[in-house]
């Protein structure tokens, strides 16, 4: 039977529309004029122009403590949530599946908003601390979302196996289920960090002076001019976020 | 008792930071502004009856449509695009898969700035117009709607791309090859077996596009004008220039009310039985 080669036809055009200006992106990142269109021959300025930029550096520090940070704590929340929706079959656990559901499908702008409400009717500061509570919120979800995945994989007879040969419940979580699902913990963590390490709508409505993290960066960079620097900065980062996604995958094919 | 423990700290979490802010949201938007950026007290139906401004319908309006067509626009173009990956060789389709899963875990702001440098004036798509006669030099391709929706399509073109993928991939091609034996024609079979089957996907697909597109901020921020707002730069503008909070609750209300609308029907079409995964969740990192 003959297929349609239309099918063909929308991936190719698919995959250049979302390469071609990623491309030229990367292209002009190493171009000396300042000018997208023109080439000025090969450069590395702008590079050395984002290294000794001193804001730069600071929003990578912000965005690295507040990643970091709210890696682990989503990271802990969301597994919990997640043995607790996987293990019970209440109804306390229908709302609370709602409850971790709904964040995913609001749009980020209504959540910047909601939680800038809050920390204002508190009176509680805007700044690092307000960023970290807001990522938090956000990636227990995805956190949850991605271990829960993972324990319906799980196959619980293994731990009535584990308590017959003399397995107390502690030993058999720590020595069974844990190991087992581990690399679904590991894949909800890097979620969340690159989900952190990318916010923006929420960031900047619950920021405040002196907190600005790399999104909020180079948002405030494309406004207000140095493109060619944005860049640079841009195939940085694109290429860590490729190293992350190819890491990622090999490591849950290799243990799944 | 165990239940409690692991259930209490992310329910203490959401409750506190989300589920009291959305309700703050509604509560503020009924309070009056105070002149210092602040919230006044008493309670007020003004900010309500701003929402009146002749400027409003129009804004909620294109908010709408935009949406609209960008979803129908991602669906078009995912739809092939996710067959295709789905048809292709086994070995072949982690690589497609992954393909189109990197511009997707791309800064947000990086994707929309590359579109920017296309189009701006001096930029490459502009110029290989010109140069071809298409536009005349003085035609500006950005700030206007155009700018601001093909760069919606391209930002949600990827999650529209990965919910069909997952349902065509568990789709039984047989199902085709039977109704074409039984003589049915190769559009017939495509969208009375093809389309039913992955329903659960379009319908995924769909809402993935249309709430973020609906709630859009950045986008028409950074690619459009004065004349192509959405509801999310006037938030924005409350908050950020005006520091009028209630006003900017009152709208944040008004979009919850429209983003819960295609949420309840999505829920009815979908049905009962597993629920449909995120497509964040669903590509990985």
């Amino acid at each position: 039977m003959k297929r349609s080669r239309i099918p063909l036809i929308v991936a190719v055009i698919c995959f250049v529309f979302l390469y071609l200006p990623i491309i030229v992106l990367v292209i002009n990142s190493f171009n000396g004029s300042r000018f997208g269109s023109v080439w000025g021959g090969f450069s590395l300025k702008w590079y050395a122009r984002l290294f000794s930029d001193r804001e730069v550096w600071f929003s990578l520090r912000n965005t690295l403590i507040i990643a970091v940070s709210a890696t682990a704590l989503s990271v802990v929340l969301g597994t919990l949530a997640a043995f607790a929706l996987h293990r019970y079959k209440t109804r306390l656990q229908v709302l609370h599946y709602t409850l971790i559901y709904t964040p995913l499908v609001v749009p980020d702008i209504l959540m910047g908003m909601s939680l800038l409400l809050l920390f204002v009717s508190v009176a509680m500061p805007l700044g690092l601390f307000t960023i970290l509570l807001a990522h938090v919120t956000f990636c227990i979800s995805y956190v949850a979302m991605v271990v829960l995945a993972r324990l319906q994989d799980f196959d619980w007879s293994l731990m009535m196996a584990a308590s017959d040969l003399g397995a107390g419940p502690w030993t058999s979580f720590r020595r069974v289920l844990l190991p087992l699902i581990m690399p679904g913990i590991v894949s909800g963590g890097l979620l969340a960090f690159t989900l952190s390490l990318d916010d923006f709508v929420i960031t900047f409505f619950v920021a405040g002076p002196g907190s600005a993290t790399l999104p909020i960066q180079i948002y405030s960079m494309i406004r207000h001019g140095s493109p060619p620097m944005i860049n640079a900065l841009s195939t940085l980062l694109l290429v860590f976020t490729f190293t992350m996604v190819w890491t990622s995958q090999r490591l849950m094919r290799r243990t799944t | 008792m165990r239940e409690w423990l692991t259930s209490l700290p992310s329910f203490i979490w959401l409750t506190i930071l989300f589920v009291i802010p959305t309700v703050l949201v509604f509560a503020v938007a009924l309070k009056p502004a105070d002149p210092f950026g602040g919230v006044g007290a008493g309670w007020t139906l003004d900010t309500f009856r701003d929402l009146g401004d002749p400027n409003y319908p129009a804004i909620v309006w294109r908010t709408l449509w935009m949406s609209v067509v960008a979803t129908a626009v991602c669906l078009a173009a995912a739809l092939p695009f996710a067959y295709y990956i789905a048809r292709s060789d086994e070995r072949l389709r982690p690589v497609l898969l992954m393909a189109v899963v990197i511009p997707f875990w791309t800064n947000f702001l990086i994707r929309i700035f590359a579109w920017k440098v296309l189009l701006h004036p001096e930029g490459l798509v502009k110029r290989l117009l010109v140069s071809f006669h298409l536009v005349s030099p003085d035609v500006s391709l950005m700030y206007n709607e155009g700018a601001v929706l093909m760069v919606l399509i391209y930002t949600y073109l990827p999650f529209a791309v990965l919910p069909i993928y997952a349902a065509s991939e568990k789709f039984d091609f047989r199902l085709i090859e039977a109704a074409r034996d039984l003589g049915c024609r190769k559009w017939r079979a495509f969208y009375s077996v093809f389309l039913p089957g992955i329903s659960r996907g379009l319908w995924t697909a769909a809402l993935v596009v249309f709430v973020p597109a609906l709630g859009s901020y950045v986008i028409p921020d950074i690619m459009g004008g004065p004349a192509s707002e959405m509801i999310g730069n006037k938030i924005a503008q409350r908050v950020f220039v005006d520091r009028n909070l209630p006003h900017a609750s009152a709208l944040s209300a008004l979009l919850t009310i429209v983003v819960v609308l295609p949420m309840i029907v999505y829920l009815l079409r979908r049905g009962t039985g597993e629920s449909g995964k995120h497509p964040v969740v669903e590509a990985g990192p």
